[in-house]
């Protein structure tokens, strides 16, 4: 991972979003206890913290994924980070400015030229044709009419609804309704793409094959993201680093990998309970120093899935893990095996607490 | 619940525990009990007395002399400056050649609905023409055609302040609340006073009626817009403004279409009522005159027409918007240009043959003396059974409804008088049936619901102790609706009595009340069974849809002339038109019931007459009172229209004044018809709302 290398594109820190009457003078009151305290305190009064002192940051070109529940506050905090929900407290730092101090016409302009976003419930406009809705984030910022059918048809030819131009949104499928969200969210060409729950209202088969389709546009666009959802394995398969929320507050920040091998509570740990261990851990996760004979010969990457590595390990004791062609440490059937039992352990605490 | 709970337990101890509600029901009981025996001989009892009444129409007609005063010159200037526009129109349209106009209406009627519905306006066109209503046709066209881009354009501008700024929404519902409430001729009279006479008084007076669809129409289609349609149009980058008008406004575009569609209509509907302040020779004029001569024939042929306009304008506009639901077919410039060579080609046709631009008498055939011989014919030959029909329903239905049976029952109606005997005999009954009630079935609300109804058959609505009313509605008000409600009806009603409208109320009450019943009985029994049989639903469907349609006073002109003027006839053209809602809402809810709780119920063996007894009927209970709702509210609008046939009470009050253009008076009894139609209607959507709660949904 080059995660440090890259700059940070958008910090979010101490986010607070509290809804209720009155919700501002509530938070604003003097705070000298804990975060736990305050809250409690915030939901005595009527009000609800939707958001809770969420801070983290997103590098140039990650893809960030913010899961939990629902209710637990992903929607209102991506809402935040463009201020389409103000926030009660926080700042939300994009490209070194701090979004909450911008005005609302320097907003707009950000949004225009900046961002993108998609939606769960698409929020297709009903009366333009699926060329014209792409093209609206383009007209209302005024470009020219051939300019803006050039990069709308550029948009929908991206997504695959090439010969769909001049349908109405009425006229389409669930799936294709979302193709036409992307399309348009991508049209101005934003740096930060917001995409919230966009595959949740799909079936499951239209669901795998979008999302194959996000990575594979991914791949070639290399976009600053933040995605929410609430399938971890939707997750797995996007994210770089996972973002848990529970009630509004951040449980933990890291690699899929991490959020398995090392939850950071019951929560999380049953969040990925079900997960396919073998699939998310990498040689990298169960990296031993070398010890004996072992030749560079046949090396695999630290990112490389440990399922890819199973019919080998099977068959030899060790498999190797080099870095630009020099040995740096090796995989071992041992080694797998204590990181699969350590997190089947865990599960089963997991389940006994529950049950308990 | 029962009213007394006793305990059955052998080893526990009676328990007796009266619920709340109960103890106010027995403490109003023995207010009526002590107002009828005790306090029978105190006159101040029974008629609200003269003395206590403040002079409030007269407060009210000076304030708006105050406020005439210095503001007259400013409204005189509206009526003036619409004056042009309107005789514009009606230039334009009365001298278009026919056929121009005939095809441009049969053109937008093809271009909102089809074939048929072009077919249909074609047909009307051709009744208006030969029948030789062309002129007034034109006029009253012209007038809609004013008063409607008006009324369209104040009810968008409020419904989008509403919908932007929750405070005002408020104010601008109450408002909305009062003009839908208040009838038509009521607040016909201070625009008289501020805007003068003449057919532009009326448009106006049309323009103000029709805000109200429009308003919420706006604030509906608004607020409908998806939340993520408003946020992705945030996210693209729209200005406030650019929000409002390329994402809000084209979104909510279909209901403003329906919002158009019913202000039309509305216009339409108050154009020709405003007829009754006279001014142009529009085709509502013709009707009202035709009627005061008693020219039936005529009446009948002009009152077709304004019914079969109102079907063109309503289900082309609908058409419209309908079909702003589904992908827009833009028209191709070609077809355009076919359209506009054919309009010119007719214009020229126009000029050079004269019977195409104005109708020539001589083509014209009004089979009006024909329709009044085969009437008096009619009335010869059934002239007894009408009047038998007549006089029974006033005798056995209306009388005792009005003036209790204790006045009612005379020789002259019924054959005899009532014995001491009788009466005692017709107050046990009720108090055994009350009695069978609460012991056995244990309910205590039917046992007083037997002893209410037996109170007011016996002494009429007129003939009713007024504190003992005031206590059953402030009651009934706070049990549905919590105490706020129950304060509301107590002040409602206090206005009626100090105003010195009660005797008014209480004669309005009992015609609506009893054609609610009426409504209730026969459209609950048509929608019942409309929704258990489809060719009913489908035969009933057009008929509904046309008394909806049509203007309340077209209805008045068959039921006058079968029954000449008078209650009877009043009551039967409220009944007319407050049957609609009963048979929709009935058959809407026990239609919607959920099939798989049909399906269990089949499935455990309950029969069709079991499943609606037990299933749908009381799943359809929410449904079934806004349909209630909604039939009290028209037969209180009807009511206000019927007064020009003869009725007595609030709605002839406010004719009266608007004939001497009296506001402080008009505006009393208009209020007083608004607030109790205000306050059955907070009761019943109340009532409503606990039957929807009680069935989780």
């Amino acid at each position: 991972m080059t995660d440090k290398a890259r700059s940070t594109k958008l910090a979010c820190r101490n986010v607070w979003k509290v809804f209720g009457e009155g919700a501002e003078r509530a938070f604003a009151k003097p705070v000298q206890r804990s975060l736990e305290a305050r809250l409690a305190a915030l939901r005595d009064g009527g009000h609800v913290p939707a958001v809770a002192d969420v801070s983290f940051d997103v590098a140039e070109g990650e893809c960030l994924v913010i899961m939990g529940l629902s209710g637990s506050g992903k929607s209102t905090l991506v809402r935040c980070l463009s201020r389409l929900v103000e926030p009660t407290s926080g700042e939300v730092i994009f490209e070194g400015r701090d979004l909450m101090r911008l005005s609302r016409r320097e907003l707009t302009e950000v949004r225009r030229h900046k961002m993108g976003m998609v939606f769960q419930a698409f929020g297709l406009l009903p009366h333009l044709t699926v060329l014209e809705n792409v093209a609206f984030p383009l007209q209302v910022q005024g470009v020219g009419e051939a300019e803006r059918r050039k990069r709308a048809l550029e948009m929908v030819g991206l997504v695959g609804l090439a010969g769909r131009e001049d349908a109405y949104p009425r006229q389409l499928s669930g799936g294709q309704q979302q193709r036409v969200g992307i399309a348009r969210s991508l049209a101005v060409g934003p740096d930060l793409w917001f995409l919230d729950e966009p595959f949740s209202a799909l079936d499951p088969l239209i669901r795998k094959q979008m999302q194959d389709e996000f990575l594979r546009l991914q791949r070639t666009l290399r976009k600053t993201i933040v995605f929410i959802t609430h399938d971890f394995l939707e997750a797995l398969k996007i994210a770089d680093r996972v973002v848990i929320m529970r009630d509004g507050r951040v449980v933990q920040i890291g690699r899929p990998a991490d959020l398995v091998l090392n939850p950071a509570d019951e929560y999380v740990a049953r969040f990925v309970a079900d997960v396919p261990l073998l699939r998310v851990i990498t040689a990298g996760d169960v990296e031993e120093p070398v010890g004996g004979a072992c030749a560079a010969h046949g090396g695999v990457s630290r990112s490389t899935p440990i399922e890819a590595l199973l019919a080998r390990l099977a068959d030899v004791a060790a498999v190797p893990i080099t870095e630009d062609g020099a040995l740096v440490g090796q995989v071992t059937s041992a080694g797998v095996m204590k990181a699969v039992a350590a997190a089947s352990a865990r599960a089963d605490r997991g389940w006994t607490v529950e049950r308990a | 619940m029962s009213v007394l709970d006793i305990g059955r337990g052998e080893a526990a101890p009676m328990r007796l525990r009266l619920e709340p509600a109960a103890v106010v029901w027995i403490c109003v009981a023995l207010l009526i009990l002590w107002c009828e025996t005790a306090g029978g001989g105190v006159a101040a009892l029974h008629a609200f007395p003269k003395a206590w009444t403040l002079p409030i129409a007269t407060w009210i007609g000076d304030a708006v002399a105050a406020l005439i005063g210095p503001t007259q010159g400013f409204f005189r200037q509206i009526t003036a400056a619409l004056t042009l526009p309107l005789s514009a129109l009606q230039a334009v349209l009365g001298g278009a050649p026919w056929v121009i106009t005939t095809a441009v209406a049969v053109l937008l009627a093809f271009r909102a609905k089809g074939a048929r519905l072009a077919a249909f306006t074609a047909a009307v066109a051709a009744y208006v023409l030969v029948g030789g209503y062309w002129a007034p046709t034109m006029n009253t066209l012209a007038a809609v055609a004013l008063a409607t881009p008006i009324a369209v354009l104040i009810g968008f501008g409020l419904g989008v302040i509403g919908y932007r700024h929750a405070a005002a929404r408020h104010g601008i519902l109450v408002l909305l609340d009062l003009m839908q409430t208040v009838p038509t001729f009521a607040y016909l009279i201070p625009i008289l006073v501020l805007f003068g006479f003449g057919p532009v008084v009326g448009i106006i007076a049309s323009a103000i009626y029709a805000i109200g669809p429009m308003a919420n129409n706006t604030m509906l289609g608004l607020a409908q817009v998806p939340l993520a349609v408003r946020e992705a149009g945030e996210m693209s980058g729209c200005t406030r403004r650019q929000l409002f008008w390329r994402v809000e406004f084209p979104s909510a575009r279909s209901q403003l279409l329906v919002g158009v569609n019913q202000t039309v209509m509305a216009v339409f509907a108050m154009v020709i009522i405003a007829a009754v302040i006279g001014g142009a020779d529009d085709i509502g004029f013709r009707v009202l005159q035709t009627m005061r001569q008693a020219q039936f024939g005529q009446g009948l042929l002009s009152g077709l027409v304004i019914a079969l306009l109102a079907i063109v304008i309503d289900r082309t506009t609908a058409g419209f918007a309908a079909a702003s639901r589904a992908p827009v077919r833009r028209l191709s410039s070609r077809t355009l240009t076919v359209i506009a060579c054919a309009l010119a080609a007719l214009y020229v046709a126009a000029w050079l043959q004269p019977a195409l631009d104005a109708f020539p008498t001589e083509w014209t055939y009004s089979p009006a003396e024909a329709l009044n011989r085969w009437l008096l014919a009619f009335v010869a030959r059934f002239g007894d059974v009408m009047i038998a029909i007549k006089n029974s329903a006033i005798f056995f239905l209306m009388l005792p409804l009005r003036i209790g049976l204790i006045k009612a029952v005379s020789p002259f109606g019924w054959g005899f008088t009532l014995t001491p005997a009788m009466i005692a005999g017709y107050w046990a009954v009720a108090t055994i049936a009350a009695g069978a009630a609460l012991l056995f079935g244990g309910r205590w609300r039917a046992a007083f619901a037997i002893l209410g109804v037996a109170w007011m058959l016996f002494l009429g609505t007129t003939g009713v102790a007024w504190p003992g009313f005031v206590a059953v509605v402030a009651a009934l008000a706070w049990q549905v609706g919590g105490a706020r409600l129950g304060a509301f009806a107590l002040a409602a009603m206090a206005f009626i009595a100090f105003s010195g409208s009660w005797g008014d109320a209480m004669q309005s009450l009992y015609l609506c009340a009893l054609a609610v019943v009426i409504c209730v009985a026969v459209g609950g029994a048509l929608g019942v069974w409309a929704a258990e049989n489809d060719h009913v639903s489908a035969c009933l469907r057009p008929v509904l849809d046309t008394l909806q349609t049509i203007p309340q006073f077209v209805l008045l002109i068959p039921v006058l002339m079968l029954f000449q003027v008078g209650e009877f006839t009043a009551l039967i053209a409220i009944v007319m038109y407050a049957i609609v809602p009963p048979i929709r809402y009935v058959e809407h809810g026990v239609r919607n019931v959920s099939p798989e709780v049909v399906e269990a119920s089949r499935q455990m063996g309950c029969s069709r007459l079991q499943i609606l007894r037990h299933v749908k009927l009381p799943m359809a209970l929410p449904s079934i009172m806004l349909g209630l709702n909604q039939t009290i509210l028209a037969a209180l609008s009807m009511l206000a229209i019927a007064a020009l046939v003869g009725t007595q009470g609030l709605a002839q009050a406010i004719y009266v004044a608007l004939s001497k253009a009296d506001v402080g008076k008009g505006l009393v009894a208009g209020l007083s018809i608004a607030l109790i139609a205000m306050l059955s209607d907070r009761m019943l959507k109340a009532w409503s709302r606990r039957a929807q709660e009680a069935l989780g949904s």
